[in-house]
């Protein structure tokens, strides 16, 4: 039998950390510099518990980390081959769902997804490709949305409402036809109210949404994860004190 | 008493643009030591047209006409173990972006109504081959041993999935290596 655990603390593969009430597994990991593997997770925004990356293991059960309370006691399964094993045919799906050409995409080396694919060692898709034909909106002055790598996250959704305060995102349809849409008379992002300056305009993991005019600036080879990997770079993420009082 | 026979090798490049074919030169002198152990067979490297047996194939590109299955089935039935070299054979990669159209609009578009087109009309030659409707990964069509994506993959990774295979053992890409760009 487990000893009794010590008052607001959980163990994340054997290792004890302190948490504080309210706080998610996820939270309380990165607060202790443990890294649980997430794409549609930003730490400041609400949690959606979509893209199941985090799933980790209590006991029997499988559960989202970002979404789910830490509680005193918990033993929880993270960096296992067996749940690292399940995170790389999420990754697959998600490649072969939309249309990720890495070699013809600007956000080639700052992309989450792909980062996602070297951290979990992924070489092929495994699955079939969908090859969707999804709608690309370039009406935008300063900002092009490609549907066709959009992961359905909805860290754009969120930015948008909870920080830019504006609402321009929210995610249509269910299963295969779920897609971004737009809030503006016509649908298109040219009429809307977001601004190059948003965090709805910057925060997209994939190359969904992109500033225009910047793509290759930085040259492939030198991009944010040709240099680092992604648990580097996800244990130092939050939104900004600047964005949160724009 | 016998040389100890080479590693037979085969290549070839789909519906790809030989840059992974060239990334494979810049062994460079490397290049040396491994032909000291690898016969090359069918490949543009030597010219030869019809695969003989082989021990490893590897293949560039994916599968966009019907020559393209032809070959890469030709090469499923003699190689050994057959590794997908790059985006193009992993999932398609720049060719797969005709995917988003029909076949028919492209080649409108290319050979009828696109700019600076003269003397518009579609080829249809007896020696053409036939397009396929969509540009596949070469693991939609045979089943493959390895995969080593990269566009194109840098000489050291051929390398690093090679010299484990020369002697028998199962390679291993280490995670710093892979990318897909």
């Amino acid at each position: 039998m487990a000893m009794q655990a010590k008052p607001n603390t959980i163990s994340i593969d054997g290792q004890e950390i302190a948490f504080t009430a309210g706080q998610t597994i996820m939270d309380a990991a990165l607060a202790a510099k443990i890294y649980i593997p997430h794409l549609c997770h930003y730490p400041g925004l609400r949690p959606s518990g979509n893209c199941r990356l985090c799933v980790v293991e209590i006991s029997n059960r499988s559960t989202a980390a970002c979404i789910t309370p830490a509680v005193t006691g918990q033993e929880i399964r993270n960096n296992t081959p067996e749940l690292n094993a399940i995170r790389k045919t999420i990754t697959q799906m998600l490649f072969v769902e939309g249309n990720h050409i890495c070699p013809s995409c600007e956000k080639t080396g700052n992309c989450k997804l792909q980062a996602m694919g070297y951290y979990l060692g992924m070489l092929d898709d495994h699955f079939p490709q969908f090859y969707q034909r999804r709608e690309m909106d370039a009406s935008h002055a300063g900002i092009l949305l490609d549907r066709s790598r959009c992961i359905l996250c909805d860290l754009c959704v969120r930015a948008s409402r909870e920080v830019d305060e504006k609402n321009v995102f929210a995610i249509a349809g269910r299963g295969t036809d779920a897609h971004l849409i737009v809030n503006s008379s016509t649908g298109k992002l040219g009429d809307s109210t977001i601004a190059v300056t948003d965090l709805a305009a910057n925060i997209c993991p994939v190359g969904a949404i992109l500033i225009k005019e910047q793509g290759y600036q930085v040259p492939i080879g030198q991009r944010i994860y040709d240099l680092h990997t992604i648990r580097e770079t996800a244990l130092q993420e939050n939104v900004t004190k600047e964005h949160h009082e724009k | 008493m016998t040389a100890k026979s080479k590693i037979r090798i085969a290549t070839t490049s789909l519906a790809g643009c030989f840059g992974c074919h060239m990334s494979f030169l810049d062994m460079d002198e490397r290049l040396v030591a491994l032909l000291e152990q690898v016969e090359l067979n069918r490949s543009p490297f030597t010219d030869i047209k019809q695969c003989g047996p082989c021990d490893i194939g590897l293949i560039e590109g994916g599968v966009c006409n019907a020559e393209n299955v032809h070959v890469l089935r030709d090469f499923r039935a003699h190689c050994t173990i057959l590794i997908a070299v790059g985006a193009c054979a992993i999932n398609g990669g720049v060719p797969a972006m005709r995917n988003y159209f029909d076949l028919q609009d492209c080649l409108q578009e290319v050979y009828l109504n696109g700019t600076g087109v003269t003397n518009p009309q579609i080829p249809s030659d007896i020696e053409l081959p036939l397009l396929l409707d969509k540009v596949y990964p070469v693991s939609e069509v045979v089943p493959i041993d390895y995969f080593l994506p990269g566009c194109p993959p840098s000489a050291d990774e051929f390398l690093q999935i090679l010299e484990p295979l020369l002697t028998g053992h199962k390679p291993e890409l280490p995670k710093s290596h892979v990318h897909y760009d």
